[in-house]
Formats: C-alpha cells, structure tokens, sequence
C-alpha cells in the first residue's frame, strides 16, 4: 500500500509537471495555432538566468543566491519578457502564416536562442543548487514524501484553479476563450488580436517561469537542451487531451505523467530503458481510438 | 498540332525536371572543377539532405499534412544497410541480436541500398497506415511520436544497433557523383509522382479534401501511397549517410536534422519541387558561407572573422527573415518558370 501511494505521488507531482508545460503550448496552439517549439528554450533560459552568464566550468550563482521572494519573481519576469519579446519580434510578422511556416519560425527562434546559450555558456552540464530545504524528505506514517513533490503538486494545482478562474471569470480570460474558440469571429466582435495574444504569450512565459523553477529545484542540472524531453513530452500530452482545450492540456500532461511513472513500476529492468517508446506507442494508440484527442473542443469537431 | 509544337509542349511540361536536373548538375560540375575536396564534401552532404527533402516534399507538399517524423525512415535505411552489407564476423561479436540469416548475409552495396531502402518503405507503409487514419495536426504530431518511439528503440537496442555506441567501418563508396546520380533518380521520382494521377489525386485532396473525397478520392490511400514512396527515397539518403560517413550513431537521426530538412523545404517553398530543391540549395549555401567566414576570409589585405559559434545564431536568424518576407516560401509554391516564350501559355503542372 505504501508503495503504491509513493508511485501515485511520484505520478501526481510528475503529471503536473507536464501538465504546466503542456498548458504553455496549448494556450499559444489554441489561439496562433502555432506549435511553440521554443518554449522549452524559455524554460531553459529561465533556469539559467540563475547563474553568471559565463563560460566557467562551475557555475556561481547569480539569480540563484538571491532570497526566494526576490529570486521567484526575478525568474518568471525574466521568462515573461523573454516570451513577449520573440512574440514581438518573431511571430507577429508571421500572424497569419499557415501552421507549417509558424512552426519553422519557431524551431528557428529555438534554435537562436539554444546557440545564444551555447555561445555565452558553452555545451557543458553545469549544477545550481536553488532547492534548499526542498530537498529533504517529510514523513506521513510510513510514506517519505520529498518536499519538492508537494510543493510542485500544491504550486500547479494552485496555478490550474488560477487559470481557470481567471479564464472564465476575467473580461481578459472571455476573450481568450473565445480567440481559441474562433479567433476570426473574435475579432469582429471587437477582440483585440494583440491584445490577446501578448497575454498568451505573457502567461506562457510565466508557465514557463515556473517550470523552470521547479524542474531546476528538482533536478540541480542545467545544460542547453535540458527542457527538450520535457517539452516533447508536452506536445504530445496537448495532442492526447485534444488540441485547441486547455483543459485537455492540463488532462492529458496528467495522463503522460502517470503513464510514464506507471510504465516504470510496471516495467522490468530491461524493457525500463525502452519507458519513452512505451509511452510514445501508447500515444499513437490513444490517437488512432481518439483521433481528436480525449477532450474535444467544439471548434475542432469535424462536420463532415 | 505540327509534331514540333508537340515536342516543345512535351519539354515544356518536363521543363521543372530539366531545368532542376540541369541546375544540380550544373553545381556538381563546378564542385568538380574548382578541385576543392571540402567543397566536394559539402556538395555530397548537400545533396544527401536534398534527396531527404525531395522525400518530405513527396508527402508533405503534395499532401498539405507536415510530418516531423519522417527521419525515422533515415535512421532505418542507415541502420539496415549496415545490417546487411558488414562482415558477418563483425555483426557476430557486435550485433549478435540479429536474426541469424541477416548476420550471415553480405550483400553488394547495390543490393544493400535496395534492401535497406525497402525496409524504410514497408515501416513506413505500416506506421502511415496508422497514422493517417488521424487527421491533419493530430497525424503530424503522431508522425513525430513514431520518431521519438524508433530513436529510444534504437538507441537502447544495444544487441542489434550498437546502442549508443557508433557502429564504425561501413563501406565509403559515396562520393559526390553517386550522391549526384541519386539525387537526380529522386527528382525524376519525385516529378513523376506529382503529375501522375495519385499525385493529381492527393494535391487536390490538399485543396479541399471533402471536394476531393466527393469526386472518389480515397484520401487515406494516396497519402498512403505517398508517405510509403517518402519513406523509401528518405530511407535511400540514409544508406547514402551511412556509406558517406562510414559510421553510424543513433544521436545524428533525431531533432536536429529533422529541422533542418523541414526548414529547407517550408523557406524553398514547401508547394513545389522546385521550393524544396531551391530550398536545400540556398540553407545549404548559407551554411556553408557562415562555416568560412567563422575559419575567416581574407578581403583585400583585411582578415575578417566572424566570432566562434556565432554561425549557427546567424543561420536561424536568416531563417527568420526568409520566412518573414516570403510566408510562402522562396519560390511560393511554382515551379522554375518555362524561360523562352510567353509565360501564361506554359503547359503548368500543378503548381499550387
């Protein structure tokens, strides 16, 4: 019993995780329709930002030495700025664009930004430590919860319900629903396209923000490509919970979450190092029963 | 009609074909006569990544639906035409998970291109015909599921791919020429596709696919058939990759290629042939005019240098700027246009 409750935690606080990434893409997808491959840079440039930008081979720490009420909003601002400016710069002459186009714009910001990293930080791994007191464990009866898994769990769920509330109680949050909804009907009735969209990218930023905190908090390691897993991951938790729901979104970063830490109790030790085939066959089983992924959103439903 | 007027017609709806073969042809002769081996060397990986966009071009372009995952395709005709054309002391001590017929077999280059490019075929037959029952961006994520699926399997199969170890001593027998010569069979391919019926078939489900089903397209099939002739030319640059470089690692078949090709294909143009060859031309150019300058040119007595590691920032900011001003791509989905005479008159292939 204990160990199934340790594995479920473990599903729970990883689900949210991917969840909170996923969300960050699916905002943008659901009203661009543009799959942001750079928003695993965002995170990864969140998580660096908590050092000095130099080539030294230990890293000493910049953003990360800072106390938490600083260091938090410091790091986010910086993911949010960052999010709008590529926004500004990159995407807005694209608006409009077929997915195709977006979508290789938005490798090429990727791109830029991993080989700005690598030229400021070199390719070489490097640790921070910004967990602290995260890092030790507390005891419920017989289950060693680390600290960091409740904190994960209890800041997406807080962050979820946020963005719920803000969705469908703000005048803000109305629009963007119905951008996703129809962002062409949208703006005729008088739904300021940049508006909108800057706000998406803004909360996208600040997801990111917060990923990269918490994956950082988690794992102590950063190097240039470390966000990449994470948001592949995410691509396709967004195409399970159906593209263009931001509920789905959330469900489906869940879904791949739990299936992963499942698939690694379950899996015996050779076929362990095979979990991510695993976890990617299972998606194309999932789309081949529901196409249209598990929560499918008017706009998408096909009428013929 | 006078049997001139009919061959100036018959050259007029090949003209693309010519004209690109022509222009190929025309790079590699140049490579040849400055007698730069780096040169060469460049020419040939360009026109491996070129057979590697006709590939993309053949299903993504004709059917409107982007595929991520297409290099899965590459990574198999790699891998099997080292399967089966090593020595089979080799695969005994290094791959031991084979079946036993593969480890005893050693077939001829040829051969082994044939086979391993068929390989690529009939997976991607079986994974198309998966994915393709979902529909636009749900098909192409999937497409990229199968890629992230194939590279862990391939990467921790360690009895049958050498894991993530690189598996050395694959016959160089590719040269710029026989880049060149299968460069060109993939063109004429690749033409000959787009204006056959199926290719007719597809591009118009591309337009309007319930218009196109209510004239008995079976969509699902055609872009059956295309991925499955995608995944062979594809498959056929691996076996090229693997015989250019003589080794093998599963890491050059993932994120950074796949890239890079569809980003050749969407700045070409991702409409037509003619894009995705001009597209592979100039981001190969590119790459190679940054390449230089970073080692450093001199011009007029002055050294000029770019900063290290500055090229790969300057590449995707081209990138950018190509798809600002031209969303299209570079040639906007036509094809090279027919030089002599008037333009409207041309006997269009399919253009858009």
């Amino acid at each position: 019993m204990t160990i199934v409750l340790q594995i479920a935690i473990d599903a729970i606080s990883l689900g949210s995780l991917y969840a909170l990434t996923a969300l960050g893409i699916g905002l943008i997808f659901g009203i661009l329709r543009l799959i942001n491959f750079a928003h695993g840079d965002f995170i990864t440039i969140g998580a660096f930002a908590l050092i000095v930008p130099s080539a030294a081979v230990v890293a000493s720490p910049f953003i990360g030495a800072w106390p938490f009420w600083a260091l938090i909003p410091a790091i986010i601002l910086i993911v949010i700025v960052l999010a709008l400016a590529a926004e500004r710069i990159a995407f807005r002459p694209l608006r409009g664009a077929n997915p195709a186009t977006l979508l290789i714009a938005s490798f090429a910001v990727s791109y830029v930004l991993q080989h700005v990293i690598l030229l400021i930080y070199t390719g070489r791994p490097k640790s921070v430590d910004i967990g602290g007191g995260l890092t030790e464990h507390i005891a419920l009866g017989e289950l060693r919860v680390p600290v960091i898994q409740i904190v994960t769990i209890a800041v997406s769920v807080a962050l979820l319900v946020g963005l719920a509330v803000f969705m469908r109680r703000t005048t803000f949050g109305v629009q963007m629903r119905a951008a996703a909804e129809d962002f062409h009907m949208a703006r005729l009735l008088g739904v300021r396209a940049n508006t909108v969209i800057a706000l998406a990218f803004g909360i996208s930023g600040l997801l990111a923000g917060v990923v990269s905190l918490i994956y950082i908090s988690q794992t102590g390691m950063l190097s240039f490509r470390m966000s990449l897993q994470l948001v592949m991951v995410a691509f396709i938790a967004t195409v399970i919970g159906g593209m263009g729901s931001l509920v789905g979104a959330a469900v489906g970063g869940f879904v791949v979450g739990i299936a992963s830490v499942a698939l690694q109790a379950v899996l015996p030790e050779d076929a362990a190092l095979m979990r991510d085939a695993f976890i990617f066959g299972f998606v194309i089983l999932v789309l081949m029963i529901r196409p249209q992924g598990l929560i499918i959103t008017r706009a998408a439903r096909q009428r013929v | 009609m006078t049997s001139g007027s009919a061959v100036a017609m018959g050259l007029r709806k090949y003209w693309p074909l010519i004209g690109l073969t022509l222009l190929l042809v025309l790079i590699v002769a140049i490579a040849a006569l400055t007698g730069s081996t780096q040169l060469q060397r460049t020419v040939a990986e360009g026109l491996i990544k070129l057979i590697i966009v006709i590939g993309l071009y053949i299903f993504i372009g004709n059917s409107g639906v982007l595929s991520f995952g297409s290099i899965t395709y590459m990574m198999i005709g790699a891998y099997g035409t080292a399967w089966f054309t090593m020595m089979p002391n080799f695969k005994k001590l290094s791959l031991p998970g084979l079946p036993e017929f593969v480890i005893e077999m050693q077939v001829d280059p040829m051969v082994g291109m044939a086979l391993a490019a068929g390989l690529a075929a009939v997976v991607a037959l079986v994974t198309g015909a998966m994915v393709m029952r979902m529909n636009g961006i749900a098909a192409s994520i999937a497409t990229f599921a199968v890629l992230a699926m194939f590279y862990t399997i391939y990467n921790n199969w360690e009895r049958v791919t050498y894991g993530m170890s690189s598996i050395i001593g694959l016959k160089m027998y590719v040269n710029m020429y026989v880049c060149l010569g299968y460069a060109l069979v993939a063109l004429l391919l690749a033409f000959l596709y787009q204006i056959s019926r199926f290719g007719l078939a597809l591009r118009a489900a591309r337009e309007d696919e319930i218009a196109a089903r209510a004239f008995g397209v079976n969509v699902y099939a055609q872009r059956i058939i295309a991925f499955t002739l995608s995944g062979f030319l594809i498959g056929a640059a691996g076996v090229l990759h693997g015989h250019f470089l003589g080794i093998l690692t599963v890491a050059a078949f993932y994120i950074p290629i796949t890239f890079i090709t569809l980003a050749m294909l969407v700045i070409g143009g991702q409409n037509s042939l003619s894009g995705a060859v001009i597209g592979a031309i100039v981001i190969t150019t590119v790459i190679e005019v940054f390449r230089i300058l970073e080692k450093g040119v001199e011009i007029g007595g002055a050294m000029i240098q770019a900063p290290l590691g500055i090229q790969e920032i300057l590449l995707g900011i081209v990138m950018l700027l190509i798809l600002v001003f031209r969303p299209t791509g570079i040639m906007r989905g036509r094809e090279i246009p027919w030089p002599f005479g008037a333009r409207a008159a041309a006997a269009d292939v399919p253009a858009r």
